[in-house]
């Protein structure tokens, strides 16, 4: 049978996926056709081509889908057989279009394992998870493995936590299970805050059971009964589908008491969380679950010996649990086999930023930075020149063009001066700032400091104020020294995670473009042309017509000139807003 | 509350509070759910009503209060009817997000935490709202629109009343 799939996900919900859902039931109903499937998947990793349809068994990819494409994609597709050529991929680096989604380079150069079922099945039918093998695995540890040989499992696959640390699984849970106590939790981590990363939402959204059978493969190995899963209050609709899929587990008995008659009790429930980025952290997200003030607390005692209400407490990041239960199925040699000496099986990345193809990539470990942006991303976008890619959020670091070569997993990049954190990359053109950049994930740390401990609540202020004055123009030689060293004490000194890592963006920036710092300090200069206070707006007088319509939207009146004669730009007045420049349609106004 | 004819009138939220209140009482870590469920039928938190939440969970009020500030999504102040959430997420920062937030600024009149005083529009700041691959990204009350250029703001906005 053929069948429709339309990506609901928030991507392609904000597209206008729903009324092509609508519109596809509408017009397939007035025709009276009743052996075609239409139902909504959840997100293919590529909503910059939003919304997407799929028809299968054909594989056609169809992007940007408008609802008054329905009627043409029946009659020509559906009914005659034929393909809908305007609404084809068209692949940038070839200039083509492109009919199925295995011919298309962002997919056809990825290995989608953990995503496999993300854009294929209904999120919203266990049904669809069960058909494509869901809960196997968990009936095959409830079935034939004891807790121990489970552990050991994920112990030999090499798996290690995908939230950010890299720490390994399997040697967490051992810790749990060896944790005294009779009453015990799992907990899954999707707060998911680096700004610029959103695999955790994708499989929330598109694939939610692996979570849970994850989740609950967990609790039978280190001996809990009791699941919680904590996510950012900003994804209404993966807290929805989680609701959906909780419910549909326990109707089926996946979830709930004495689970494929073993014996084996395990529940899940979903805590909100209510927009604090550290949170992300682990015992601060512990303690938000418990109703307070998501601070950090000092570890140990880790959350494996005592966690949630005191407990011994295993908590995992969402794409760590989407793992599991491929592992079990295929076996942690098989896992083995992929990635590289100290990372093993696939990472999902966040492709965003100044890339030809945006979207989510899911790659072995070991593949290089280069493969993902070029290949995978189609390069750069505008034809413009590749910079750096910043890796692991507020955490991580800029790569320059060096080190792209580079095999990306998570010793390599802690090596480079990055991490792999959650696995945003936002790629960068010669037209971004790296100062400007710093600048950025430091505001973005600083606002987010809990403020429990001094050197980061204190010393990511001092840092930003020093970064402010640089892109102002009003940088002094020894600031770039007097930032180092602030940020190694704060690395030193501060109590979690986020005070710990928050310097990684301006001690990777100095280390790979200092001399974008030292243009703004010494020759008060931005050569991004980012910074506005360096920038100064400038009319060429040999291409301007005198058309005068920059002076029209100049907001200050700073523009000034006779009809037909050169116009010219009054320094002292203008506010480098920029508006004139873009108005000009002459190419007469340039900022440098 | 009474009313002109001298009957007691139940007013709905209270009631709604009410039951909240008694879904959540005895349970462990209820203080933040039951503070997103006031939140969600006032709109905002006011003082009486975290007072309310304080007595009947018998939570000691500095406490309540410690949790309605520290968390971003808690509000003390009364919201527009349409809260807008603008993304300056590292993927809607390089591709000019901070241009469509100037120009929301500019449309409304406002900055970034406020309210317009018809209280038709609350403009707030967020940092990634996971939609990066549509950046620049900005979220009118559940929904999202992307792959944003500042012209497209007026039109947006005129969706909401
Ligand atoms: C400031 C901060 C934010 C974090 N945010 C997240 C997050 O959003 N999601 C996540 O899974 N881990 C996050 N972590 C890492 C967690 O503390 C923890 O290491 C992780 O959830 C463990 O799961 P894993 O071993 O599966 O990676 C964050 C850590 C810090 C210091
Ligand atoms: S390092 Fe920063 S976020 Fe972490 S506990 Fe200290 S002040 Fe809070
Ligand atoms: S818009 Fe361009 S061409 Fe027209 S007056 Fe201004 S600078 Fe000259
Ligand atoms: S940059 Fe803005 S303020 Fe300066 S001249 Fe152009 S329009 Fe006027
Ligand atoms: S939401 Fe449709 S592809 Fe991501
Ligand atoms: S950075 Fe704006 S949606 Fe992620």
């Amino acid at each position: 049978m053929r069948k429709v799939l339309i990506c609901a996900g928030t991507g392609c919900i904000s597209s206008g996926s729903p009324k092509v859902t609508e519109k596809f039931q509408e017009e397939l109903s007035k025709r009276g056709i009743t052996d075609i499937e239409v139902y909504n998947t959840g997100c293919h990793g590529f909503c910059e081509q939003g919304p997407i349809v799929i028809i299968e068994p054909d594989k056609t990819f169809y992007c940007r889908v408008e609802v008054d494409d329905v009627p043409e994609i029946i009659e020509k597709h559906l009914l005659g057989g034929q393909i809908v050529e305007k609404v084809l991929f068209h692949e940038p680096q070839v200039d083509k279009k492109v009919e199925k989604y295995t011919d298309i380079s962002f997919y056809a150069k990825q290995q989608r394992l953990v995503l496999h079922n993300c854009g294929h099945i209904n999120p919203e039918r266990i049904e669809d998870y069960v058909a494509n093998g869901g809960y196997e695995a968990l009936r095959k540890v409830l079935t034939s493995m004891s807790p121990q040989e489970v552990v050991d499992e994920i112990k030999k696959s090499g798996l290690r936590g995908r939230g950010g640390g890299g720490f390994p699984t399997g040697l967490k849970w051992q810790f749990t299970k060896d944790a005294k106590g009779d009453k015990k939790y799992v907990v899954c981590n999707a707060d998911e805050g680096d700004p610029g990363a959103f695999m955790d939402r994708s499989v929330l959204e598109g694939d939610p059971h692996a979570v849970l059978e994850g989740m609950a493969i967990c609790g039978y190995a280190v001996g809990a009964d009791e699941g919680y899963i904590y996510v950012r209050a900003e994804y209404p609709l993966a807290i929805r589908r989680l609701q959906i899929a909780i419910k549909q587990a326990e109707e089926k008995g996946y979830l709930g008491e004495n689970i494929f008659g073993s014996g084996f009790n395990f529940r899940i429930k979903i805590k909100a969380g209510a927009g604090a980025f550290v949170c992300g952290e682990e015992t601060a997200l512990l303690t938000s679950i418990e109703g307070n003030r998501g601070m950090p607390r000092p570890r140990p005692p880790f959350p494996a010996v005592k966690g949630l209400w005191g407990k011994p407490t295993n908590i995992n990041n969402v794409e760590t649990f989407a793992n599991v239960p491929l592992i079990i199925k295929n076996g942690a040699d098989w896992y083995a086999s992929m990635g590289t000496e100290g990372s093993k099986g696939t990472k999902i990345f966040a492709l965003t930023g100044k890339v030809n193809n945006t979207g989510l990539v899911e790659v072995p470990m070991g593949i290089t930075m280069r493969q993902i942006i070029f290949d995978i991303g189609g390069g750069i976008k505008g034809g413009k020149k590749f910079k750096a890619v910043q890796i692991g959020g507020p955490s991580g670091g800029c790569l320059p063009e060096e080190l792209l070569d580079l095999p990306v997993d998570y010793d390599s990049l802690i090596k480079a001066g990055a991490m792999m954190g959650s696995g945003g990359l936002v790629v960068m053109d010669e037209t971004t700032c790296m100062v400007d950049v710093a600048k950025f994930f430091l505001n973005f740390t600083q606002k987010e400091s809990c403020g429990k401990c001094v050197p980061c609540r204190e010393g990511t202020k001092r840092m930003l104020e020093i970064l402010e004055k640089i892109t102002e123009g009003k940088g002094e030689p020894e600031d770039l020294e007097i930032l180092e060293k602030l940020a190694y004490n704060i690395k030193n000194s501060s109590l979690c995670g986020l005070g710990q890592t928050a310097p990684n963006p301006v001690l990777s920036t100095l280390r790979y473009f200092r001399h974008e710092y030292e243009s703004h300090i010494y020759d008060k200069k931005c050569p991004a042309g980012v910074c506005s206070a360096l920038l100064e707006y400038k009319i060429l007088e040999d291409k301007c017509v005198g058309c005068g319509a920059c002076a029209r939207v100049c907001p200050v009146g700073a523009i000034s000139g006779e009809r037909k004669q050169p116009h010219k730009i009054d320094p002292e007045k203008c506010i480098k807003c920029g508006s004139c420049m873009e108005k000009c349609k002459f190419g007469a106004i340039v900022k440098g | 509350m009474v009313c002109a004819c001298g009957k007691e009138v139940v007013d709905p939220k209270k009631e709604k509070l009410k039951e909240l209140l008694l879904q959540y009482q005895g349970q462990k870590g209820a203080l933040i759910p039951v503070l997103q469920g006031a939140q969600e039928i006032y709109g905002y938190l006011p003082k009486e009503v975290m007072e309310e939440i304080s007595r009947t969970l018998k939570i000691p009020f500095s406490k309540v209060y410690g949790v309605a500030t520290f968390y971003a999504q808690f509000h003390l102040k009364p919201r527009g009817r349409n809260v807008i959430r603008a993304c300056l997420g590292t993927a809607c920062h390089v591709r000019g997000g901070a241009k469509v937030f100037e120009t929301l600024k500019n449309e409304l009149g406002i900055g970034d935490g406020e309210t317009t005083p018809d209280l038709r529009f609350t403009l707030e700041s967020v940092a990634c709202i996971g939609a990066c691959g549509l950046a620049p990204v900005i979220m009118v009350n559940d929904d999202t629109y992307g792959r944003l250029t500042p012209d497209k703001v007026k039109e947006i906005l005129a969706k909401y009343e």
